[in-house]
């Protein structure tokens, strides 16, 4: 019996990406078809296979102990190269395929305030939450900041600054705390938010900013907003982690005097 | 040539990535700046000027349209591969720091989309 399935799992791993494919494609299907019979299309289906990921993920973190979900195990690291940043990022880029240049031009303004909104008032929750919980000092309280705004944004900031290994760790969980409710929580929130035309895409995007947040959240509420929300959202990270260790840490020193 | 549409996005990609790059490191962060949203400019700047010249064939769209179109199962096997154990584990005051910071900024996503409604309408 092993001897029947060593082939097959050598086949598994070794065109991991083709097996990616597949079991995406088998995931697909199945949320697909649970949408359309048991929720009768009230949940969409990439919401749900979006959901089934993220509980693939638990599962393979469980197993392997690893950092990259179901990726870790040895069959489905295809997974990681399939949901990792070239792929992803290329896809992206080709949903602009077909987007107005008017559209984005009209939503450019609010976009860019909700950029430097989304940045400051996460690093003032996160920070606010580290004060409560007894955190004294600037550098721990603007890293755990930066943890609210994105995954990447905390850990940069802590380093800039020197954080402790612990409070960078805090800042990691912090972040993909926020990226896990941005991507399931956004289909239902949705419409009670007015996000159903690109320009509050764009808003949405410049506000939460965590990128696989923002694009999985999306694409599981309509994938035509996806663009606009990517949009702004890429611009994100990288300005936290310009803004984090110098304006941000800054203020912080003002409130906080060490 | 199919290939054509996906070596426009690919370079669009490239040169995006490399710009925002630039752009961190000119401000001093080890960081990309915008630099995915620079590539889609680029391709929507670049498909629209061949379409304008006549010289975006069908065939170069589907090289482009694949990829997009391959964009929700990519995002699927994204959150499949995410570190939810590590989000799990992080115990109350991360879980209280992200999860208070998304609350907010969903109120103000709510707010900031009225406020542009607002304006809309009064310069209409």
């Amino acid at each position: 019996m092993i001897d029947l399935l060593l082939p097959v799992e050598k086949v598994l791993t070794s065109y991991s990406l083709v097996t990616a494919f597949a079991v995406v494609g088998v995931t697909m299907w199945i949320s697909y078809t649970l949408s359309e019979h048991v929720t009768k299309g009230r949940i969409h289906g990439s919401a749900i296979a979006i959901l089934i990921g993220l509980i693939l993920a638990y599962i393979g973190g469980i197993f392997t102990g690893g950092k990259q979900g179901i990726a870790d195990v040895p069959m489905l690291s295809g997974m990681g190269l399939m949901g990792g940043a070239m792929l992803r990022d290329l896809a992206i880029v080709a949903t602009a395929f077909g987007v107005r240049m008017t559209e984005l031009r009209e939503g450019g303004l609010m976009g860019v305030l909700s950029l430097f909104t989304g940045i400051f008032v996460s690093f003032a929750v996160g920070g606010a939450v580290a004060y409560a919980f007894g955190y004294r000092d600037a550098v721990s309280i603007t890293t755990i900041g930066g943890g609210a705004a994105t995954y990447i944004v905390g850990p940069v900031t802590g380093a800039g600054l020197g954080a402790s290994s612990d409070v960078v760790a805090l800042s990691v969980a912090a972040g993909l705390v926020k990226a896990i409710l941005v991507m399931t929580l956004t289909p239902f929130l949705a419409k009670s938010i007015g996000l159903d035309n690109p320009r509050a895409a764009m808003i949405f995007g410049g506000l939460m900013g965590t990128n696989s947040g923002v694009m999985a959240g999306l694409a599981a509420t309509d994938p035509k907003l996806v663009p606009y929300g990517a949009m702004t959202a890429t611009f994100y990270t990288g300005l936290g982690c310009l803004l984090g260790p110098s304006v941000v840490f800054f203020i912080v020193k003002l409130i906080i005097p060490a | 040539m199919t290939i054509y549409g996906t070596a426009i996005l690919s370079l669009s990609l490239l040169i995006g990535l490399a710009a925002g790059r630039l752009l961190g490191a000119l401000v001093g962060v080890d960081a990309d700046i915008g630099g995915v949203g620079i590539a889609m400019l680029l391709l929507i700047f670049s498909t629209d000027y061949l379409k304008r010249t006549g010289r975006l064939q069908v065939s170069t769209e589907s090289g482009i349209s694949f990829w997009g179109a391959i964009y929700v199962p990519v995002v699927v096997a994204m959150s499949a591969s995410q570190n939810v154990r590590g989000a799990l584990s992080g115990g109350v005051m991360a879980t209280l720091a992200g999860a208070l910071g998304v609350a907010v900024c969903f109120g103000l996503v709510g707010l900031f989309v009225r406020l542009g409604r607002g304006k809309e309408k009064e310069e209409s």
